[in-house]
């Protein structure tokens, strides 16, 4: 195998918080490393040059939240196309959550997806390893076995854990490998059967509200159990005013806790529910304003870590029925980006530096995965976005198999031009 | 004058005031042509009409049937006992195999809020939403209202208190739009844990206790008390449901007026409503039986005529 | 476009065509004995009032009196959309073996005629049902005259009949208002 051209990426605005860059200049990849990033450098013999005036080259984007759906729901999204969409929105990796059919639950599971995500060759695909078996909340999965085999956390998401004792043999025992328990938290008699957040809308609709408090208690209850093990506490996206309050709490005393956020929950708010809109339905649900308003505050001042997307493709036969029949969750790979930058940036909450972080350099950070940085001999994950690009979303033009998302027709800003992982060029985008 | 309404009636919540006065406007003399010896008049001759009940129901159901019947339509009924949980054919199929029948209008009823405005996106035949979850069921809000518009003359100002499950109801979402919208001053009163948590942003006064409620209202509106709500830990039983929230004589008899009592039926006699006070002096609910047929009418009336399917030749007025 | 607008009938020519006809409905009856009026929502009910006045004023009869509101026989729901329903029908006696006569105030195409005798044929059997029109300006579209006619008048093309009714209008007049052709 011949090694691979050097790749220059020229002109573009060089943005990386986690070393505080932020200047224009070139960047030069060699051998799937960063070589070099900043001033001018001169072409090297044999470059791929790629212009990136008026673009931003940031660390690449890592989403700690996603479901590929294989093995099990082919039909609606593989990890070939769910890495590719990956790459199209900026996503140099992603975590793959464990509820596929069967479960990721064992070190063979694991090193398929693995297997699956190298063949893809596009976006990286960390697996995620389910906590107890099947997703049961019974017994623990093997942690061990699967991070040996490349498991980079352990979930039980799309599910909470709902016993207190599992979810805190969790946090013990996940001591041992390092990694973090990522949990979806919902407590489910308060919870059940419910279509939509708690409020004037839901009563509107006649459908049956989720209060904020089914997300807090279990949230609260993780960080006392992280406090209680010392095990690191990953929430889920976090979508209520009283969560991050909690997750202020925990942090201001040490407790070792992350959390995520959604670019939806960061942008809509229930009314998008009104008209029984199938594509603004997930779980947990799109929230208040004062919600909204509250999370993206956290997400500004570091209490929420990471965004995520919690992109989940679902059939459109699936998606296209009776609000209640209709299943959780949207799609986001291909837009998280751009609705970040619409809603945060360009309403002023962040910077582009500050979301960089909270889509790279954090993700990388809490999650202990390469990249993540530009510095000097980091693994060349790249991704190059116009911030300022008006475009139009249509749904059809994804690579995601799924169309489920709530942004079909809406302008928004900002757009990946191209993604490098190791130093290759995986997305590119025409035109 | 074409489809005053527009193609469907999904809910009392999309429609104006002028729009709900127009429909019992229509229905007052349409409760004519029930007392005549040939109940029946041609306006809808011609017409095919399915009553596409996903949910049983005796009262909606035969309601409709007469009203279309006496409308002159071609009436089909389809009874799915398919509850949300057991799927078989889609719903959305469902319609589209009815609609490749040709017919022109749907009235449905079905155990998902949504459904209705569902099946009105995506066929070209005017839906009536005859209940939908816990949605709306507009047609009963409508005979609430004709009844009590009866009685009072004018909604304006008059006080009316929805009593019991309102969390569960579509009878009381409907109530409170339409009520609402024509001037009622609307209050709930039941169990805080059969009311949405965020009812006083429809704009409606919560009393805490049944006394209260009938010291205050110029009517009472019972809803019915599902059974299920006690085996779901709604409220410990119905015995204390009657003895704290029961609408009794004992209870009316302290009122400082006299009030009307509504019930959109089937009654659990002893349970929200005792048997004294629902076949009393001031029980009007056999007179929103009567309304329920006229109501159900006019709405058909005042949808039809947009329907491509049926537009002939026919042309013409006079003048 | 320019409208002329002529006068057919002042209020006393009114009264006087009235008269006249109250007269004629009791000669062709053959008396008042089962005769019962039916106006046509809406001025039809009017003119049957004051036909019935006249024939009161002559006969020392009551001629009972009904109303009809054809809106739901009509035959153009589905081209022109349903219209409110504005008047009552109202016929509180037996029509069965009666001599109905059905009073409007214009007769044009004759499709309210056909659908006042379907909606009168709902109510039962009369003996014989007879018209009477204040107005008949042509252009039947079907097979339908009147008994008694108020005034026959030859409306041109994109001409319109309007009657004035005191109770409703608050005049007693009938013009006739020829919209120029844009031809």
């Amino acid at each position: 195998m011949t090694a691979p051209r050097d790749v220059l990426l020229k002109g573009g605005r060089l943005l990386d918080p986690s070393l505080n860059l932020d200047g224009i200049g070139d960047l030069l990849v060699r051998d799937g490393k960063i070589e070099s990033a900043g001033g001018t450098i001169g072409t090297p013999d044999g470059a791929t040059v790629i212009d990136c005036a008026g673009q931003v080259v940031s660390p690449g984007f890592i989403d700690v939240h996603c479901h590929l759906r294989e093995p099990g729901r082919e039909d609606v999204e593989t990890i070939l196309s769910g890495a590719r969409a990956a790459a199209a929105g900026g996503f140099t990796a992603v975590c793959a959550m464990p509820n596929t059919d069967p479960v990721t639950d064992n070190q063979a599971a694991v090193g398929f997806v693995l297997k699956q995500g190298r063949a893809a060759n596009a976006a990286r695909v960390y697996p995620i390893g389910a906590i107890s078996i099947g997703q049961k909340g019974e017994r623990l999965a093997e942690f061990g076995e699967m991070v040996g085999a490349g498991a980079v956390a352990v979930s039980d998401d799309g599910k909470p854990v709902v016993s207190a004792h599992l979810m805190r043999t969790a946090l013990e025992y996940a001591r041992t490998f390092g990694i973090p328990v990522a949990d979806h938290c919902e407590e489910p008699t308060l919870a059940a059967g419910g279509d939509m957040n708690e409020g004037f809308v839901s009563a509107r609709l006649g459908l049956k509200g989720i209060p904020a408090e089914a997300e807090e208690i279990m949230a609260i209850r993780d960080i006392l159990l992280a406090r209680l093990t010392g095990g690191h506490v990953h929430l889920c996206h976090m979508s209520t005013k009283g969560s991050v309050e909690l997750i202020r709490w925990g942090k201001e005393r040490g407790i070792p806790v992350t959390a995520e956020a959604c670019p939806h929950h960061l942008s809509l708010t229930e009314e998008e529910v009104d008209g029984y809109n199938t594509n603004a339905k997930m779980n947990p649900p799109l929230r208040s304003l004062a919600d909204v308003e509250a999370v993206q505050q956290a997400v500004k001042d570091g209490t929420i870590d990471v965004i995520a997307t919690d992109h989940a493709p679902h059939h459109n036969d699936d998606k296209q029925r009776e609000f209640n029949d209709a299943p959780n969750g949207i799609i986001g790979l291909e837009t998280a980006l751009a609705v970040n930058i619409t809603w945060l940036v360009q309403s002023k909450i962040i910077s582009l530096a500050t979301l960089i972080d909270r889509m790279a350099c954090a993700p990388a950070r809490i999650f202990g995965l390469p990249g993540g940085t530009l510095r000097r001999g980091a693994l060349a994950d790249i991704t190059v976005f116009d911030p300022a690009l008006a475009w139009t979303v249509d749904p059809a033009a994804f690579l995601t198999k799924g169309r489920n998302t709530p942004y079909g027709g809406k302008t928004l800003f900002g757009r990946v031009g191209c993604t490098l992982v190791d130093g290759r060029v995986v997305y590119q985008r025409m035109g | 004058m074409t489809a005053p309404l527009g193609k469907d009636l999904l809910g009392l919540e999309y429609l104006s005031a002028e729009q709900i006065t127009m429909i019992l406007d229509t229905a007052e003399p349409l409760r004519e042509i029930s007392e005549r010896a040939i109940k029946k008049v041609p306006t809808l001759r011609g017409a095919t009409v399915v009553n596409l009940f996903f949910e049983a129901s005796t009262r909606t159901r035969i309601s409709f049937e007469f009203a279309e019947k006496r409308m002159s339509a071609d009436t089909v009924n389809v009874a799915t006992a398919s509850s949300s949980v057991s799927k078989g054919e889609t719903l959305v199929d469902t319609a589209k195999n009815l609609e490749a029948m040709r017919i022109d209008m749907v009235v449905i009823r079905h155990a998902s809020s949504g459904a209705a405005r569902f099946l009105a996106e995506r066929i070209e035949s005017n839906v009536i939403n005859a209940g939908d979850g816990t949605h709306e069921h507009p047609t009963q809000g409508l005979l609430d209202l004709l009844t009590l518009r009866q009685r009072f003359g004018t909604l304006a100002g008059k006080r009316i208190c929805i009593c019991g499950d309102v969390l569960h109801s579509r009878v009381a979402r409907s109530n409170i739009w339409g009520l609402t919208k024509l001037g009622a001053e609307v209050a709930v009163c039941g169990p805080r844990s059969l009311l949405p948590n965020a009812i006083e942003d429809f704009g409606v006064q919560v009393f805490e206790r049944i006394e209260q409620a009938i010291e205050w209202a110029d009517a009472l509106n019972v809803l019915r008390l599902q059974l299920e709500r006690m085996t779901a830990g709604y409220i410990p039983s119905l015995r204390e449901y009657n003895r704290v929230f029961g609408v009794t004589r004992e209870r009316l008899d302290r009122a400082p007026r006299d009030l009307l009592i509504l019930h959109p039926g089937p009654m659990n006699r002893g349970v929200e409503i005792d048997s004294e006070v629902a076949d009393g002096p001031h029980s009007v609910i056999l007179d929103q039986v009567t309304n329920g047929v006229a109501v159900r009418m006019a709405v058909l009336y005042l949808l039809a005529g947009n329907t491509p399917a049926l537009a002939d030749a026919a042309k013409g007025g006079d003048r | 476009m320019p409208t002329a607008s002529t006068i057919v009938l002042n209020a006393r020519a009114l009264e006087r065509t009235v008269a006249r006809m109250a007269d004629e409905i009791v000669e062709r009856a053959d008396g008042t004995d089962g005769l019962v009026l039916v106006g046509i929502q809406r001025r039809g009910v009017q003119l049957a009032d004051r036909l019935a006045t006249v024939i009161h004023s002559r006969e020392q009869v009551s001629v009972p009196r009904g109303s009809l509101d054809i809106t739901l026989y009509r035959d153009d729901l589905q081209t022109v959309g349903p219209r409110p329903i504005v008047g009552k029908t109202e016929l509180p006696w037996e029509i069965d073996g009666k001599t109905v006569c059905i009073v409007d105030d214009v007769l044009y195409t004759g499709r309210t005629i056909r659908a006042a005798l379907d909606e009168l044929a709902d109510f039962g059997r009369p003996a014989r049902i007879m018209l009477a029109v204040l107005i008949d300006r042509g252009g039947r579209e079907l097979p339908i005259h009147a008994d008694v006619v108020g005034r026959l008048i030859d409306v041109p093309r994109g001409g319109r009949v309007d009657v004035g009714v005191m109770e409703l209008d608050g005049r007693d007049e009938v013009t006739l208002a020829i919209t120029a052709d844009a031809e």
